[in-house]
């Protein structure tokens, strides 16, 4: 297989690769985006009861 | 006992244990890798049998190959506004709370999704039709479906009440799923650039097997992924919403 005429797509190249990469973009931010908000959401409970534990504690 | 009122019964368990947030955090632990792993096996197969295996097309060439991604962003843009519009049908007669959070949660996927199909449709459409962007049926009843996922994404975040966004969004999202069968149709209502269905039509799909398979597989992954974000994004809201119950502060000291 020729690599070189692979990656040319008949003449097409810019067309099909720009498609197939806007796809793989698009699905990575919708892949990490989720984890980096359940990642900040983790951190913003801890110290949302770590107050409440401790306006608990002194009263 | 009856198989099917036995499958019957276990749906309608499942349905009511999946209403519950704790039970949906528990098992969705267990179902989002299993379809984070469907999405990446069937993808990958589709995506090297698409770009390596499928024969060029006759008129088209290989710019045919944009098609392994647009049309199942396409299917995945109109199907994830029917579950978004079943889920707040269901949200607004029984007041689950989970139905509220699989609609949201399906608003920015789904929006993602239908981006790409116009994004994609555009870079197939200038080469093959001459033109970037045509105002015709097809086109811009999508652009249309892209607007009303913005539409329901903004309308929850106008309201300071939760309860009043989740009602307010559900009755959007359900009064929006009139575009569906617009979008569907439109190729055949009125006069489009846009081609005719090829896939689901009278007398069988019009592509060859080789052509059809990859298709095939990738929209399955392309599915996949949704529930695989779906359900990522779903545990978040979980997490935030129920951030006053005992079983989350447990779970957030014993995780940390």
């Amino acid at each position: 297989m020729n690599w070189s005429d692979f990656f040319a797509m008949g003449g097409y190249a810019f067309y099909v690769w720009s498609a197939w990469g806007l796809t793989g973009v698009v699905l990575l931010w919708q892949f990490t985006q989720p984890r980096l908000r359940n990642a900040k959401l983790r951190r913003e409970l801890k110290r949302h009861y770590e107050r409440q534990k401790l306006a608990d504690s002194k009263q | 006992m009856n198989p099917f009122k036995s499958i019957w019964n276990f749906l309608y368990i499942s349905f009511h244990r999946l209403g519950s947030p704790r039970e949906f955090y528990t098992i969705s632990a267990y179902a989002t890798p299993v379809f984070g792993l469907l999405f990446l096996g069937l993808s990958t197969y589709g995506a090297y049998l698409g770009l390596f295996v499928a024969p060029a097309d006759y008129q088209q060439g290989d710019s045919f190959r944009i098609i392994y991604v647009h049309v199942p962003a396409a299917w995945l843009s109109l199907f994830i506004y029917v579950v978004m519009a079943c889920a707040s049908a269901i949200g607004l007669i029984w007041r689950m709370k989970m139905a509220f959070v699989v609609a949201l949660c399906s608003a920015p996927i789904g929006a993602a999704f239908t981006f790409l199909a116009l994004a994609t449709g555009s870079l197939w459409g200038a080469p093959i039709w001459g033109t970037w962007w045509e105002w015709d049926a097809r086109l811009t009843s999508e652009l249309i479906l892209l607007f009303l996922y913005s539409g329901v994404m903004a309308l929850y975040y106008a309201f300071d009440d939760r309860r009043t966004a989740e009602r307010a969004t559900a009755m959007l999202a359900v009064v929006g799923v009139v575009i569906v069968p617009i979008i569907h149709y439109s190729v055949e209502w009125w006069s489009s650039l846009h081609q005719g269905a090829t896939v689901f039509r009278e007398g069988g799909p019009a592509m060859p097997a080789n052509m059809l398979t990859p298709l095939l597989l990738m929209a399955l992954g392309f599915t996949f992924f949704y529930g695989y974000c779906l359900f990522h994004r779903a545990r978040n809201m979980v997490l935030h919403n129920e951030r006053n119950s005992s079983w989350v502060r447990e779970m957030i000291n014993e995780l940390e």
